[in-house]
């Protein structure tokens, strides 16, 4: 006796450049089962229905970051957000919002990696060390001041969620103002000075309005709001004492 | 030759596509009424450097029903304004750290609504000992 | 890149925020409800003679201009912003009538308090 299999409905956004003027939707119905993610729908999809739909996927853990996608017009992880929660309506997926889609679910992710690569992503030291002087020492209250804003998974969730990354890509966003701001938070650190600059541009912190939906969707609790707004402070702080100062008189 | 052709969605419509955004515009949209009150009160100031016919002019304007009607607006969206505001406050401030426990964002909150109460209350008292 | 000015017009949008939220639904109160009705607070509260003493006094100067100054500074910033989120492009044009209008008001307040003297 064979029990009648639960089937939900994944509509999903597709677009190939070579065949489609412009995205549309296509529907797919896919076995149910409590413990299917909509990643693994997707997989479902692809392994047994159409071959041709394309997506980014990989750890299946929300640790890679690869997976995000827009879920019924909310940014979330494939791997980390369940059928069951939408069962028995059907699910919408599309791809991450404010970046360009190249095929069906995978997105334009070269402005991302860019701005990541210009916020000096890594200690500079204070001064010359050799190894011969062991590893830095780092107080758990040290630490504490830069682990959330360390769990970035790049997974690009909060650039999907912010407004003003839409609407003026120029913005270097929150998940990197929050790699940046857990550099210069970090004590093992030297290169605040120069990673002001990016902070205090127009493209830095002011492009935000405090929206706030990046740190609500962001999977990591990253909290890259609260990076971006309280470096408006330092940048408010660092723009007035730059007007007291001589001009040339250091940074 | 390449075959991407890459697709960028319009941005028309954002706000109304989830209830955070909505809530957003509505805490932004505070703004035009508190430009609003502090308008009357300019012309307020205006009127009364104009003379005393020109003050009791502005001030019997504030009696009709209308300018009754607009301050009860009025009053809701400050309301509002100072709850939305407390509520976002906690995202610009940095990591504060009181005996080893990370201050909470409720706490922060929770404080500026009580700054907030007691400022009500000591401008009430203080226009009261003025008045007198 | 270049540093932005921001941090002016943010500042100013700070300051008339927290002034805003302390003490503006009571000031509604007192100055659009409670008053013209007489409802705990006598109605000649703000009656020509009280309020030119209070004008004319260096405390009552200062609490109108930073009331009016601040809250306007707050508004029109948040105003300007505002335009951008509904798609208005937000050039120079934009920004001289927004602070433009601040500027004004602040102006104003300024020479009508101190034209009333001490």
């Amino acid at each position: 006796m064979n029990e009648t299999r639960k089937v939900i409905a994944i509509e999903v956004l597709r677009y190939r450049p070579e065949l489609d003027d412009k995205p549309f939707f296509q529907t797919y119905q896919v076995p149910f089962a409590e413990e299917m993610s909509v990643l693994q729908g997707l997989l479902y999809i692809k392994d047994e229905l159409d071959g041709t739909l394309s997506f980014r996927w990989s750890c299946r853990m929300a640790i890679c970051g690869s997976c995000g996608a827009m879920i019924d017009g909310v940014p979330k992880l494939g791997c980390h957000t369940f059928l069951r929660d939408y069962y028995p309506n059907k699910v919408r997926v599309e791809p991450l919002a404010h970046f360009p889609i190249e095929r069906d679910l995978v997105v334009g992710a070269d402005d991302f990696i860019g701005k990541l690569e210009r916020i000096k992503p890594y200690i500079v030291p204070k001064e010359p060390r050799t190894l011969a002087e062991g590893e830095y020492l780092q107080t758990p209250a040290q630490l504490e001041r830069i682990l959330q804003f360390s769990s970035c998974i790049n997974c690009m969730l909060c650039y999907a969620a912010c407004p003003q990354y839409g609407l003026d890509p120029a913005f270097i966003g929150p998940g990197v103002l929050a790699l940046l701001h857990r550099y210069n938070a970090d004590s093992r650190d030297a290169a605040r000075a120069e990673r002001m600059e990016l902070v205090n541009a127009e493209e830095g912190v002011w492009s935000c309005t405090a929206v706030g939906y990046c740190s609500e969707v962001c999977p990591k609790g990253v909290d890259p709001a609260n990076a971006v707004n309280q470096n408006k402070t330092t940048s408010a702080v660092d723009y007035f004492v730059n007007l007291v100062r001589p001009k040339g008189a250091g940074r | 030759m390449s075959a991407r052709r890459p697709y960028m969605r319009p941005m028309d419509g954002w706000w109304r596509r989830n209830p955070f955004f909505i809530r957003y515009m509505i805490r932004e949209a505070t703004a035009v009424l508190v430009v609003a009150y502090v308008t009357v009160l300019l012309f307020g100031v205006i009127r009364l450097a104009q003379g005393e016919s020109a003050y009791d002019a502005w001030l019997a304007s504030l009696r009709s029903p209308w300018s009754l009607a607009f301050h009860i607006v009025l009053l809701a969206n400050f309301v509002y304004h100072t709850w939305s505001w407390f509520q976002i406050m906690p995202k610009t401030m940095p990591m504060i750290v009181i005996r080893g426990k990370r201050l909470q964002p409720a706490v922060i909150t929770a404080a500026g609504l009580l700054a907030a109460a007691v400022a009500s209350v000591g401008l009430l008292l203080l226009t009261l000992g003025i008045g007198s | 890149m270049r540093r932005s000015n921001a941090p002016i017009f943010w500042s100013l949008f700070g300051a008339g925020g927290v002034l805003s939220a302390l003490i503006g639904p009571m000031l509604v109160f007192i100055t659009g409800i409670a008053v013209p009705l007489g409802l705990g607070l006598p109605r000649d509260l703000m009656s020509y003679p009280r309020m030119l003493m209070f004008a004319q006094h260096w405390a009552g100067k200062m609490f109108l201009f930073a009331v009016i100054a601040l809250f306007l500074w707050h508004g029109m910033h948040r105003i300007f912003h505002n335009l951008h989120d509904f798609g208005v492009r937000t050039g120079t044009g934009a920004k001289l009538v927004c602070y433009g209008l601040a500027l004004l008001g602040t102006a104003v307040s300024a020479y009508a308090l101190l034209a009333l003297g001490f």
